[in-house]
């Protein structure tokens, strides 16, 4: 069982006018095997909150801690982290020209595991989980995001969280975008990978239809840099019939 | 140094990158081929240039007067010829201080036994009999300082009458072809380089393809410079007749030494009627050899000439591959990579000279510059009148690494027909931060999360290259981009 806890955590990010305050002391613990949703309206600081913890340069930590297992992540290099058991799947994942997809995720999985895998199970791991997210396998030799939908992004990002095998997962907006296909095919990819390697989920959406297909175990709802309001999956049905609007007349 | 230097404006000359012993330190741990022999054969050897020298070499080589005269009016020109205004920094070239010539060995081998035990050792080194061994090359010529010291062609080729033996073998053996097409490309008096090359010349590669012959493997010569203040002016003609076909690839490294070798060279290519000729270099100099070459080719009606040109070494380089399109559907194609790294100056690029109707040429070049390294894409594209239909797309993109390299651009178009197609397209970018969180987040340290970048970038030029470089292009990226991130 793996635990991973914010606490109190600030954070600033550049802009032109200076740095600008966006989480204002955010705490949340999620433990391996559950799925916390994070909720919010746009601006409130959800997608802050995803690249803070995965250590994106742009975002400065001001106070708080993250930990992972005890161990304090944000003393740990981007790098360290996603070795140490986090990912994040990104809203806008970037184009890498020049470098194929199976390239990126053989170099990946090297880099997580610390060896080089075998070749023949990850020849079949690959096309295993292609299969599942109904992914070309033609795909595997195009470059790394350059030309691809934004389905195609996202289901790029849950295959790498498939074959990464992360102990927690971000999933920042995935379903942002999605057809009611695709968004089928994502939910069924992070059911498999919980309930294949216990992973616990940190998934943030702007929607409520994703929690459809994932069900989460709690939903914290994100109000101007902080968490406002926090309960069971209930809090999701209050959200989808009431929107926003309490939440932000009080802030 | 195909450029003349009336045609180029804007160039700018940078500050002396002259190494510092740090450096030099810092240098060795990046660059594998620094070794050097015991410097048996160079240490005696005569420093500076005087028409003795010329006549001494011209002499040793039992050349005719023909060639000994070429070589000094050559000479009498290179006096003549200012340094060059433009491009990179020279005024750390001593010429009185260059060993113009130096023997290694009195009889070319066929074998590498044969070879002295510290040349045939620097060649084990870098993997050449090894490749011979495996057949990945049909031939191969191994220069050693001023001469050619093991050549081998495989029998088959021979057979078909395939010439493929130093220059200066050549030259004996062949008077007619030398006097037919030697300094027909590249004239004595084209730049100062060239004509310091025609001047002291010794060595590089002669080849001669039949009408309709194709060489499906590559010849390849390797040069090695081991003395320090060496300079070395192979000599390189290659012909391809009517309808004939052949790879070249050429490799160069030398060791690291705290003063500065100068490598000038100078290529000449006849492609003939509906000829193929594809000629591949990865230039991998220590950082103290200043690396001048001018290389061009002329394509006859329906030819094709392509330059793979690779510069990862060298303190600096200013090489522009030419082709001369002089025949109708001729082709002309170059593909250039540099990497400019710390206290290097990559002014690269290729010129394109369209003379005939539908004449078509392609450039694209990618350049790298890390650590304050300096790379200059440098471009000719010149359509001259009664080349209408002529075609020409020049494509250049420039990755910087960090914030404290430069890049630049001179493209330079001189079109004199209407009916004429030309695209240009020039890009600069930098590594975003973007992309290297992007792969570091999925567990890539920075130093390999930013090889994976430039590999990328290089990705469609180094597909072209032979297997052997085209891994060796990649380990040169990685061991380029360690220590390039802090």
């Amino acid at each position: 069982m793996s635990n991973l806890t914010i606490s109190d955590l600030h954070v600033t990010v550049e802009t032109p006018e200076g740095p600008k305050q966006i989480l204002r002391g955010v705490d949340l613990s999620i433990n391996s095997g559950e799925t916390h949703a994070i909720m919010g309206p746009n601006g409130s600081g959800k997608s802050t909150l995803a690249y803070s913890i995965a250590g994106h340069p742009k975002y400065e930590v001001t106070s708080g801690s993250v930990t992972l297992d005890g161990e304090e992540v944000l003393e740990m290099s981007v790098d360290e982290r996603a070795r140490a058991g986090l990912f994040l799947a990104m809203q806008y994942p970037v184009e890498v020209a020049g470098v194929s997809v199976s390239n990126f995720l053989r170099t990946a999985k090297t880099a997580i595991d610390g060896k080089a895998p075998a070749l023949r199970h990850w020849v079949a791991d690959v096309r295993e989980s292609m299969d599942a997210l109904r992914i070309d396998p033609s795909f595997a030799e195009r470059n790394v995001n350059e030309g691809f939908s934004g389905g195609e992004k996202k289901r790029h990002e849950i295959l790498q969280m498939e074959l990464l095998k992360p102990t927690f997962a971000i999933l920042d907006e995935t379903d942002s975008g999605l057809d009611v296909d695709a968004l089928r095919i994502v939910s069924e990819g992070v059911n498999r990978a919980k309930e294949n390697t216990g992973l616990g989920v940190l998934l943030i959406t702007h929607y409520t239809r994703i929690l459809r297909y994932v069900k989460p175990d709690f939903v914290h709802v994100f109000v101007d840099g902080k968490v406002a309001e926090e309960g069971g999956p209930e809090l999701a049905e209050r959200l989808e019939a009431e929107g926003y609007d309490r939440f932000l007349a009080k802030a | 140094m195909t450029a003349e230097p009336q045609t180029v404006q804007n160039a700018q000359v940078d500050g002396s990158t002259q190494m510092s012993q740090e450096e030099t330190i810092a240098s060795i741990g990046k660059y594998n081929f620094g070794w050097h022999d015991p410097d048996t054969f160079g240490a005696d050897a005569q420093r500076g240039l005087s028409e003795d020298v010329v006549r001494n070499i011209s002499m040793l080589k039992n050349e005719s007067e023909w060639m000994l005269n070429l070589r000094l009016k050559a000479l009498k020109m290179f006096e003549r010829k200012p340094m060059p205004s433009w491009g990179a920094d020279l005024s750390g070239i001593d010429f009185d201080n260059i060993k113009y010539f130096v023997r290694t060995t009195e009889k070319q081998a066929t074998s590498w036994e044969d070879l002295p035990e510290d040349i045939k050792n620097t060649y084990d080194r870098l993997g050449i009999p090894e490749a011979e061994k495996q057949r990945l090359v049909a031939g191969v010529a191994a220069q050693y300082e001023s001469e050619v010291v093991y050549h081998q062609i495989n029998e088959e080729l021979e057979k078909q009458g395939v010439i493929f033996m130093d220059t200066d073998t050549g030259l004996r053996e062949h008077p007619e072809l030398f006097e037919e097409y030697f300094g027909t490309v590249i004239p004595g008096g084209d730049n100062k380089f060239a004509a310091l090359n025609t001047a002291v010349w010794s060595g590089g590669s002669f080849v001669y393809v039949p009408p309709g012959v194709h060489v499906e493997i590559p010849l390849q010569a390797y040069f090695r410079i081991n003395t320090e203040n060496m300079g070395q002016f192979e000599r390189t003609l290659i012909i391809a007749d009517e309808g004939s076909s052949v790879h070249y690839v050429e490799g160069c490294t030398a060791p690291i030494y705290s003063s500065d070798s100068l490598h000038s060279a100078v290529v000449e290519i006849i492609v003939k009627k509906n000829a193929n000729v594809r000629y591949t270099t990865i230039q991998n100099w220590s950082n103290n050899v200043y690396n001048l070459v001018t290389k061009r080719s002329t394509v006859a009606e329906g030819g094709n000439m392509e330059w793979v040109d690779g510069n990862i070494g060298s303190k600096v380089t200013m090489k522009y591959p030419a082709v001369y399109l002089m025949g109708e559907h001729a082709r002309g194609e170059t593909l250039s990579i540099a990497f400019a790294g710390e206290g290097q100056h990559q002014d690269t690029g290729s010129k394109m000279v369209h003379m005939a109707p539908k004449t078509s040429s392609s450039i694209v070049s990618k350049s790298v510059a890390r650590g304050g390294g300096r790379a200059s894409y440098r471009g000719l594209v010149q359509v001259l009148e009664g080349a209408e239909g002529s075609k020409s797309n020049v494509l250049c993109d420039a990755l910087l690494v960090d914030t404290i390299s430069r890049s630049d651009t001179y493209p330079y178009v001189d079109v004199r027909e209407d009916d004429v197609e030309m695209g240009h397209e020039a890009t600069v970018s930098k590594v975003s931060e973007d992309q290297l969180f992007y792969l570091m987040s999925r567990g890539m340290e920075e130093t390999e999360a930013m090889a994976m970048i430039v590999r990328g970038f290089v990705e469609p030029i180094a597909r072209e290259l032979p297997m052997e470089y085209a891994l060796e292009l990649n380990r040169l990226i990685e061991l380029q981009m360690e220590g390039s991130v802090g």
